[in-house]
């Protein structure tokens, strides 16, 4: 085939297309959108995506030809003394497989979006709001483009900050909107701040690298890491401790994760896109990209491979107690990436790429499919309100699961969908994740037991809740009228779904055992990877706990299913345990009083006492203002005055008493002239006389 | 005849302290005038008499100088005391004192 008979670097030297092309979409759209109509707005969105897409074919053909990859240079950028910054595209298997995944994704989630969006903008009371969140989300798609090829950190920082400003803004896209008006603006701004938490690190550990190795450039510092090896040991872990806060935050670990389940306030392709399938993703990339310096830093990647697996165990146990549909799935994506994370930190990078793909495509499913429900019980609402005319009910959650149930009746196709996304997720054989899944757990077992108890018990407690997820949805009777009115979504939403439900079921493939094809394809980047045989003991124990877990969901919310106000059958069984997962730990409170209320007691302080006593009332005030009033006044009345007018008074005065005095020798009689003369003339004389 | 200097000086001195007298004591502008006139005059006799006891011509000379100046100088006062007198009806010098201090 011609394909793969050219030459590698042709095809590299498309590269820089992947970025351009999103930025191409958005600036059409920004430009023009306003002429074009909705379809128009979302093809060319989806288009500039799909297209990229295919740019990222065209990078893995490059790479089928020559496997080492290159660097595309695109521009100088940086250039001060030692320092040397490019913006250089990194292409070798690891960024081709995200660029594969991410654009892939994303386009089937555009495509979803036009017509999720379609609707949402219309229920929010906004239409000319539909352009801004293709513009917005092709804008994420360059970010997260720039992040995945970057071949040095500071590039890979603009993506790494671009794709949080692009969370940010999206989670808030309807920031008027949410809990008081402003609840969902607070949830951007809680998905920003706890970023940063998280940049800071990563700011922090490329500043490390930089003083260590003298460059930024991943090459470069890797090299050097090697040939260094040891003799920079405590710096290494110092690096990859700071890279493990920049992944925590970005990846939403343990403590860092509070904020994912907020950005579930953004619309449902959001949450799909980027707090599922593309960004949170990002921290497992960076520690796959830096796996070298992690390497050589054992005691850190523990600490990466523990923080994962008590983050997958923990997040797990919050969505068993969750009723939002989406809150449900943002604590799974917390869980799942906690398996990929403990897998990265063990050294499976292979296998923690490999569930990052497949979690991409059945969690980006099941969030899609969320959002399909979402929309059905909103019709549903709306529907209501029309026929009936009333609109008492201001209260109404679309989202929450106690308004749902029986709809797999009403909406077939994004129940078999969903069905395959969380039989997936739950790890059930033949589908992705249970390939996926299983490589972690096997390396765990092997390598960690702790991790792989951990990971076990979340695998477990994933299962339990998917399955109770399922039939809360749609099993049993509507437990809402809205639910009972709910219809299917139009074809241009179930498409995607289908799509993504058929990845979800053959995506395992990439690396079934025996074949290991993301093994070979990633080890011309990651070396000594090593290809994990299916364990049966391993795949045995996880699948039957995933079965064992699915029929204790069948027995709480299978057998009888829940009616309308009845309370959650765990509840009397768990009891205060339930109120703890229901609660999320009370995490959220914890951070409350333990960081943001002293900060708020601390940012009040320093604003009243400090800021407006202090500095306002006193030193502005009484100091400065106080002081220049007081002096200046002395200077007036004290100094000015007495002093310098009196001085010029008094010497006017002197003058005037003088001259008065003066003026009254002149008498106006000629003969006391005549006498002054004469005196004068003897007085002269006699001197001249007597001399 | 021959009279000696020191009758001259002295002459001259008595009509030049008269002169002097006069203007600081008498208030008419016609009698002072003719004071200064005195005093003018005595000035002319000391000259007189010392150019006549030096033998010198100079002196003598010097008078004729003062005579002429005196009588520009009356030309030049009367004027002045007839200007007075039309706007006052006065010729007291002590009534024009408006130039007082």
């Amino acid at each position: 085939m011609f394909l793969t008979q050219a030459a590698g670097a042709d095809w590299f030297a498309l590269a820089p297309w992947i970025i351009g092309l999103p930025i191409l979409g958005l600036l059409i759209n920004i430009l023009i959108g306003h002429r074009l109509g909705e379809r128009a707005i979302g093809a060319i969105a989806s288009g500039a995506v799909g297209l990229a897409f295919v740019v990222a074919v065209f990078q893995y053909l490059g790479l089928q030809a020559e496997p080492e990859g290159a660097s595309v240079l695109v521009a100088e950028w940086i250039r001060i003394g030692q320092l040397d910054v490019a913006w250089s595209l990194n292409i070798d298997s690891l960024s081709v497989t995200m660029m594969l995944m991410v654009t892939g994704v994303s386009a089937l989630i555009h495509v979803y979006a036009i017509g999720y969006m379609h609707d949402d903008v219309r229920f929010q009371g906004d239409p000319g709001r539909f352009r801004r969140f293709f513009v917005y989300f092709n804008l994420f798609v360059a970010a997260m483009m720039i992040l995945v090829t970057a071949d040095n950190y500071l590039m890979m920082f603009v993506g790494w900050e671009g794709v949080g400003l692009c969370s940010f803004l999206l989670i808030s896209f309807w920031f008027e909107k949410g809990a008081d008006g402003i609840g969902n603006a607070m949830a951007g701004k809680k998905a920003f701040i706890v970023n940063r938490i998280g940049d800071f690190g990563f700011l922090i550990a490329m500043f490390l690298v930089f003083w260590t190795y003298g460059s930024l450039q991943f090459e470069e510092v890797f090299h050097r890491a090697e040939e260094m090896g040891a003799a920079a040991g405590g710096v290494v872990s110092l690096i990859t401790l700071f890279l493990l806060l920049g992944v925590v935050g970005k990846s939403a670990q343990l403590p860092l994760f509070v904020w994912l389940p907020d950005a579930m306030a953004g619309p449902t392709p959001v949450s799909a896109l980027i707090h599922a399938a593309t960004m949170v993703t990002a921290g497992i990339y960076l520690v796959a990209r830096n796996h070298v310096l992690f390497e050589l830093a054992p005691a850190s990647a523990t600490t990466v491979a523990l923080v994962g697996a008590v983050t997958a165990l923990f997040a797990a146990t919050i969505a068993v107690g969750q009723f939002d549909i989406k809150r449900v799935l943002a604590y799974s994506t917390i869980s799942q990436l906690g398996f990929m994370v403990a897998a990265v930190g063990l050294g499976a990078y292979v296998a923690g790429m490999f569930h990052l793909v497949t979690h991409a495509f059945f969690k980006a499913l099941l969030f899609l499919g969320s959002g399909s429900v979402i929309q059905g019980i909103e019709h549903g609402h709306h529907n209501l309100q029309h026929s009936d005319g009333h609109h008492g009910n201001g209260h109404f959650d679309p989202q929450d699961m106690r308004n749902m149930g029986g709809l797999r009746q009403r909406m077939p196709v994004t129940f078999w969908v969903y069905l395959v996304g969380a039989l997936a997720l739950a790890g059930i054989p033949p589908l992705a994740g249970f390939f996926s899944k299983d490589e972690i757990l096997l390396d765990a077992s092997l390598e960690n037991t702790a991790v792989y108890g951990l990971l076990t018990a979340a695998a477990f407690l994933t299962a339990f809740y998917m399955g109770r997820q399922v039939w809360m949805v749609f099993f049993g009777q509507p437990r809402s009228e809205a639910a009972g009115q709910a219809h299917e979504s139009p074809r241009l939403m179930t498409v995607p779904l289908m799509a993504l439900a058929g990845l979800a079921v053959v995506g395992g493939a990439i690396n079934w055992p025996g074949v290991h094809w993301l093994t070979d394809w990633l080890e011309h980047t990651i070396e000594h990877v090593h290809a994990a045989e299916l364990s049966p003991q391993v795949a045995g124990i996880s699948t039957g706990l995933a079965l064992v877990a699915i029929a204790i969901a069948w027995l709480f919310y299978g057998r009888r299913p829940m009616m309308e106000g009845q309370p959650d059958p765990l509840r009397r069984p768990l009891g205060p345990v339930f109120r703890a997962l229901e609660n999320k730990w009370w995490v959220d409170e914890l951070y409350a009083a333990v960081f943001i209320r002293p900060y708020q007691r601390l940012a009040r302080w320093l604003a009243d006492t400090v800021d407006w006593a202090f500095w306002h009332d006193w030193f502005h005030d009484r100091v400065l203002a106080g002081g220049f009033l007081g002096g200046t006044g002395w200077l007036a009345w004290g100094f000015d005055l007495p002093v310098i007018d009196g001085l010029v008074n008094r010497l006017a005065e002197g003058l005037r008493g003088a001259a008065g005095r003066l003026g009254r020798l002149q008498t106006g009689y000629v003969r006391n002239y005549a006498l002054t003369l004469f005196v004068g003339t003897i007085l002269v004389l006699s001197y001249l006389l007597m001399r | 005849m021959n009279v000696p200097l020191g009758a001259v000086i002295g002459l001259s001195a008595v009509l030049f302290t008269l002169g002097v007298v006069g203007v600081l004591v008498r208030r008419n502008a016609i009698v002072i005038f003719m004071s200064i006139e005195l005093m003018l005059n005595a000035a002319n006799l000391a000259f007189i008499g010392f150019a006549r006891s030096l033998q010198d011509l100079s002196g003598q000379i010097f008078v004729f100088f003062v005579i002429a100046v005196a009588a520009a100088e009356v030309a030049v006062g009367l004027a002045l005391i007839v200007a007075i007198y039309r706007t006052r009806l006065s010729i007291d010098v002590d009534e024009v004192a408006s130039l007082h201090g």
